[in-house]
């Protein structure tokens, strides 16, 4: 009881917060807009007209560093921010517990080695994918002195509140990968996003398969605001095209819930005509269930890691590789170092997001690296290449 | 070790503020070696609030342990209650009370649900709340796609974000429910009860307890602390969030924390206050392995070994003490 | 309860007792008829060698665990050292065929020493074997990351992979046999032998009552930690075949401890320890994995299945557990 007395006692006392002044804008429940049955509550048609808009947008910028290039750039003046060099450059990560944010950070701290002449200190905090952890850890920087902020956000709506924060504090905020449901950041860098992943696999194996085949989808989790897109987009195409969806399953990521799962499908409905699934990490998996059964492979997608990228070539399947490139992680430095030199940068900065088919394939199928690196990291022109990754 | 002795020697100040006090003290050095500074403002509260988070579960967790069960569901409690909570509210102050309250309430429906298996029907603790962790499990997974629902303002500004010079006001209410915790352990009938029953069932039977109503008791405590982590959580966040529980690892991080505290796994031994020591323990080292920029696969493998050599340090005093 | 009764007792009625494979059996039967509805061809020799091939590794498992279950202690360890034991093997292999066979040999030692420092620190140290386990696990995970540096590597050859992926081709009746459910039936029988023995009855006395167990003479602690041991070899052997079955990743063994305790107790062996029967933990992981089939082949939603699963666990348990305290 004591206690209480003390903090009413002390609330009236010195009070201070660390609340940004707008309140939370969460607006997380959007509209679903399409009416095509259970779509996913995160399914935006206004974005998804965008995306697949950006899907044939000519990019800007050096042809051959797609990570520098933008979409329909917005261009917002940084004049304000600019700043005598070198830059002590921080960065609040959401995880690093998969490969795809693996080999994104290392092409990162190879991009901040790349530019060690402007960047005197590079300051890293990983918060073990705990949206909690992040908002300490966001905070924890703000009394570090940091001359730019880089967050790359666990949640979208979570983080919103933190990040504000972060903006008022009067440094310049530049976001990756996942959004937050604010303007403040100075930009906001990802490439075209999930839609247009989800809307190219699916299209790809809608066509390729038998017409009025049955499709297996293969999600990774439930929830997940990145996945969800793809497969709202994917619904999209499939609903379009007549495709019957004859399963939605959670893999967990799991090599082997996925060959369990595909086996027991193809167990029972004889054959299954095409897969599609949200994510590469279990695509080699979902290959094997088929060999193992002794049926041919159908047509599918996976993503830009190599084991998948290898056993298409090798085993000549009908496949197709959209990618959410690993290069993106390479964008927030230059976009920082070009904010502090108070350059013009464009917010949205839409990043191209090329799709390995198999034309293309030879190019990105490099056997040396190892089976979970992922081929469109753009970091064969940085320091370290390819030690580094391996 | 004089100050200790004037303690009720049934009650020792745990060992884990010993380990505290060098963590902080080396960590500091290491820091300041390293260029930095462990203790400035922001470093503080930011400890202080993942400290109030893992608090106020690991208190409650304290409660079932010491009665000898334990509750793997306080995660999935933890997010039920912020959804409760944000969806109730709905971005309106109006509605602040009714949706704590909610909140709540379903929390501790919960805890009963978990009591009574435990009781009633004799379900080993580890699996009742396993399984009723599933049950949670599958409704989060089903009914949500994200963060949903929006906290009132108000509790954002007060629980969320206020503080008072360093100390966050969530902090203070972890030390205000450690507080009742505590005096609901060592001065009532109900915390004696409760520590005769995680002792020796028999024994407390024997000599009238009524075993299976205190542990419903605690169970539904427990469950309690966990919906008031999740109503913190919800103030911080700003919604609801439908894994913050899971993806915090609050089921086995706050048990880690009661037993680094002290308390005995088997129960009957053990308190409150040395659970939050552990948790400011385990809070300290994650402040100074961030300052330090230490791997987080590293730092897990050192909570590992502390969370072992923790239990074997009580282990090998109470057999000394047994001696 | 004071002395180990020799079950000689002059007549038995077939009656349900605790800790007996009955239950178990009926809730299989039952999934089994609710497969077979949906899905006759299910139980087809060939795709039932196939499912019981890919069960094997979460059977051999739910073995392990048995030990030290019957024993009175826990192994939350296990699934994460499948996973550190299928990185490894990646690693060490790294598509070299001739290297397949020393690795084996290291992961059944290296399970074996795991096995080894749980039981040592659980028994002579006096920390519950939930938190040995529990911070063995934390460092197992912790310590694979750091040494892969977050993402696994090199690769499984075939001839590894060759245990949990391949069968024998064309064996008559049976269609195809995976060399996992031989490697299963083999360690299975092994596993019953080795509970009829004296060394079964020493564990399950041990876990009855260790004050007991101790006075007649039996050492304890020893006991124990060869039931650990065993646990960590289990656990080397589901890896080997779980590695195989589906590559290397460091999502191999999570979750799977959570797993291998479930089927344990849904197969009526008492936590805490000295009653229940190996056959009907490894029923039970069976059971497990034949509701998730069932779950497959009936279309559950992903995202509800585990409320189905904590629901028939919590039921079938505390039907168990109210029928036994009831006689």
């Amino acid at each position: 009881m004591a206690a209480l007395a003390a903090v009413t006692l002390l609330s009236l006392a010195a009070c201070a917060t660390d609340e940004p002044a707008a309140s939370p804008s969460g607006s997380a429940s959007a509209a679903a807009g399409s009416g095509t049955g259970d779509q996913s509550k995160f399914f935006v048609q206004a974005d998804y007209d965008a995306e697949l808009g950006l899907l044939d947008a000519a990019a800007t910028g050096p042809a051959d560093k797609p990570w520098e290039q933008v979409l329909n750039p917005t261009m917002v003046d940084t004049a304000k921010f600019k700043k005598n060099g070198p830059h002590k450059i921080c960065f609040s990560n959401a995880a690093l517990n998969n490969p795809w944010r693996q080999v994104g950070f290392k092409t990162m701290q190879a991009e901040v080695e790349a530019q060690k002449s402007r960047i005197k200190e590079f300051v890293h905090v990983d918060a073990e994918g705990k949206d909690q952890k992040q908002i300490a850890d966001i905070n924890d920087l703000l009394g570090k002195g940091c001359d730019a902020l880089i967050v790359s956000p666990n949640t979208t709506a979570t983080l919103t509140p933190a990040v504000e924060a972060a903006c008022q504090a009067g440094l310049p905020v530049v976001v990756f990968d996942r959004g937050v449901n604010t303007k403040c950041p100075v930009t906001f860098i990802n490439p075209i996003g999930g839609y247009g992943f989800g809307h190219v696999g699916a299209e790809f194996v809608s066509q390729k398969m038998k017409p009025g085949g049955k499709v297996l989808a293969l999600r990774i989790l439930p929830g997940v605001d990145v996945l969800e897109t793809r497969w709202s987009a994917a619904k999209v195409a499939f609903d379009k095209a007549k495709v019957d969806v004859v399963g939605v399953e959670f893999t967990d990521g799991d090599p082997a819930k996925t060959k369990k799962i595909v086996d027991d499908y193809i167990q029972r409905y004889g054959t299954i005509d095409g897969v599609w699934m949200d994510a590469g990490a279990v695509a080699v998996a979902a290959v094997e269930a088929f060999q193992d059964a002794g049926k041919r492979v159908p047509p599918m997608n996976g993503e830009d890691q190599l084991d998948f990228l290898k056993i298409w070539k090798d085993k000549n399947l009908t496949a197709i590789a959209p990618t959410y490139p690993t290069y993106q992680w390479r964008t927030p430095i230059i976009a920082a170092l070009r904010i502090l030199d108070g350059e013009q940068v464009s917010n949205p900065w839409k990043l191209p997001q090329p799709t390995i088919t198999q034309d293309n394939l030879d190019r990105y199928l490099d056997p040396n690296m190892p089976p979970l690196h992922y081929a469109m990291c753009g970091c064969t022109d940085l320091p370290g290449y390819p030690q580094r990754w391996k | 070790m004089s100050a200790l002795s004037l303690l009720p020697a049934r009650r020792p100040v745990p060992g884990v503020f010993v380990a505290l006090t060098l963590t902080l003290v080396i960590g500091w050095l290491v820091v300041l070696v390293d260029g930095g500074q462990l203790f400035n403002q922001s470093t503080t509260v930011s400890l202080l609030h993942v400290a109030a988070g893992l608090g106020l579960v690991a208190v409650g967790q304290t409660l079932v342990i010491l009665g000898g069960s334990l509750d793997l569901s306080v995660a999935y409690v933890i997010s039920l209650s912020t959804l409760v909570a944000a969806e109730t509210m709905n971005g309106s102050d109006g509605a602040l009370m009714p949706a704590i309250g909610l909140a709540l309430a379903v929390s501790a429906a919960v805890g009963l649900l978990n009591g009574l298996l435990v009781t009633k029907f004799r379900v080993n603790a580890f699996i009742a709340t396993l399984g009723v962790g599933l049950l949670l499990k599958g409704y989060l997974d089903s009914g949500y796609d994200g963060p949903a629902g929006t906290t009132s303002p108000t509790l954002v500004q007060t629980l969320g974000y206020q503080r008072i010079g360093p100390v966050p006001l969530s902090f203070l209410l972890l030390v205000a429910v450690t507080g009742a915790a505590w005096f609901a352990l060592s001065r009532t009938r109900f915390g004696h009860h409760l520590v005769a029953v995680g002792g020796d069932p028999e024994v407390a039977r024997l000599s009238g307890v009524r075993n299976d109503r205190v542990l419903v008791t605690a169970h539904v405590l427990c469950s309690l602390c966990a919906g008031l982590a999740g109503i913190y959580l919800a103030s911080r966040l700003g919604s609801g969030a439908p894994r913050v529980g899971t993806e915090g690892l609050y089921d086995l991080e706050s048990i880690a924390a009661v037993v680094i505290g002290g308390t005995a796994l088997a129960g009957g031994r053990g308190g409150v206050i040395g659970t939050v020591g552990g948790v400011l323990l385990l809070a300290s080292i994650d402040a100074i392995f961030n300052q330090l920029e230490v791997d987080a696969f590293f730092k897990q493998v050192i909570r590992g070994v502390i969370i072992i050599a923790a239990v074997a340090v009580y282990a090998r005093r109470a057999m000394r003490k047994a001696a | 309860m004071q002395t180990v009764q020799p079950r000689s007792l002059p007549l038995r009625l077939p009656r349900v007792r605790p800790g007996g494979v009955l239950p178990i059996l009926a809730i299989l039967a039952v999934l089994l008829v609710l497969v077979a509805i949906r899905q006759p061809d299910f139980l087809a020799p060939s795709s039932l060698m196939s499912f019981l091939g890919r069960s094997a590794p979460i059977i051999l498992l739910a073995a392990g665990q048995y030990f030290v279950i019957v024993s009175g202690e826990f192994d939350l360890s296990v699934g994460s050292l499948v996973t550190a034991q299928v990185v490894v093997a990646a690693r060490l292999i790294d598509g070299d065929p001739a290297r397949t066979w020393p690795v084996v040999l290291l992961l059944l030692a290296f399970g074996a020493v795991v096995g080894l420092v749980n039981g040592l620190i659980t028994t002579r140290l006096r920390v519950p074997s939930f938190i040995t386990t529990l911070g063995m696990f934390l460092i197992l995970v912790g310590a694979v990351y750091l040494w892969s540096d977050g993402a696994p590597k090199g690769q499984l050859s075939e001839e590894f992979r060759r245990f949990g992926r391949r069968a024998v081709e064309d064996v008559p009746l049976l269609g195809r046999v995976p060399y996992a459910l031989m490697v299963l039936v083999v360690l299975a029988v092994a596993a019953v032998l080795l509970m009829r023995s004296d060394f079964g009855r020493t564990l399950v006395a041990v876990g009855d009552n260790p004050r007991t167990a101790e006075l007649s003479g039996v050492r304890v602690w020893r006991t124990r930690t060869i039931a650990f041991i065993l646990s960590g070899l289990a656990a080397a052997v589901a890896a080997i075949l779980l590695g195989g079955y589906s590559g290397v990743s460091f999502q191999a063994g999570a979750g799977l401890e959570f797993g291998a305790i479930t089927a344990v107790v849904l197969g009526g062996v008492a936590l805490g320890g000295g009653r229940g029967a190996v056959v009907g933990a490894m029923l039970g992981a069976l059971t497990l994995e034949l509701l998730f089939a069932l779950m497959n082949f009936y279309g559950v939603s992903g995202a509800l299945r585990s409320t189905v699963q904590g629901a028939i666990i919590l039921l079938a348990v505390a039907v168990s557990a109210t029928r036994s305290s009831s006689r």
